[in-house]
């Protein structure tokens, strides 16, 4: 249990600090590059609470997908590479106040709702293939539905983002 | 392990994540400070079906996986084709519909 508790803040601890350099850095190469740290963080995360696909899931897709199409965002748009003052609009001040006030009321209302809730004392890892048995028999239109959607994604960034 | 750690975590990522959607007027830094606002979205789900012993959170988790890199792939079209129609993805210059 202290184990636990001691891996969580390490994991808790990198991931606040690398998400505040996402949305603080003046280097846009290195705000993917702490992205990663993030997503990896939340793939740890999973594990800590015993789901393991997901975990995996989070990793294939985040960390060797979505990241490197961040980069090729980046490297297609010719973006600053190297330090530039121009990352930021000038609500910052705004920006601030706002994540500050809901950052205290999701805190006020989670410590009033969830304030001593513990989880479950070492639940069982929920194995892979209960997920895939849930998706398949409860929750097999809306991952019908996703793949759909998944395709008229793709084929609509391709129809937006091509030469005619 | 209390629920709240990784309630609070999710809260501070969310917060994190509406700050750079705010703040930030380069279009992919945008879209990544969505991406921190879905995993704080995930982080959630995974915890209550922990919470709850049941996998369809994990299960939500998953869909919102596949949703987030659907909306990561149009966004980064729309984002090229800001750049190839005004050589800039300066989120405060695309202000056509502003009256």
């Amino acid at each position: 249990m202290i184990a636990q508790n001691l891996i969580f803040g390490a994991i808790a601890g990198a991931m606040g600090l690398a998400a505040l350099r996402v949305v603080t850095t003046k280097n846009i190469v290195h705000a993917a590059l702490y992205l990663v740290v993030v997503l990896a963080g939340v793939a740890a995360i999973y594990i800590l609470l015993a789901a393991e696909f997901t975990a995996a899931v989070q990793i294939l897709v985040y960390v060797g997908a979505i990241l490197v199409l961040f980069l090729f965002g980046i490297m297609l748009t010719r973006a600053p590479i190297g330090r530039t003052a121009e990352l930021d609009n000038d609500q910052r001040g705004v920006a601030l106040v706002v994540a500050l006030f809901l950052l205290g009321v999701l805190g006020a209302v989670l410590q009033d709702a969830f304030g001593s809730t513990k989880l479950p004392e070492d639940a069982a890892v929920q194995r892979s293939a209960e997920v895939g048995t849930s998706i398949f028999q409860t929750y097999v239109i809306p991952f019908e539905v996703v793949s759909v959607l998944l395709l008229a994604a793709l084929v609509g960034a391709v129809v937006i983002a091509r030469r005619d | 392990m209390y629920l709240n750690q990784f309630l609070f975590l999710a809260a501070f990522l969310f917060c994190v994540g509406v700050y750079g959607v705010l703040a930030r007027k380069n279009g992919v830094l945008v879209l990544m400070s969505v991406e921190l606002i879905l995993n704080a979205v995930n982080i959630n789900l995974v915890a209550f079906g922990a919470f709850h012993e049941t996998v369809a959170g994990q299960v939500f988790a998953l869909f919102v996986i596949a949703i987030a890199a659907a909306e990561v792939g149009v966004g980064l079209a729309i984002v090229l084709l800001i750049y190839r129609n005004r050589q800039s993805i300066d989120l405060t210059e695309a202000d056509l519909m502003k009256g």
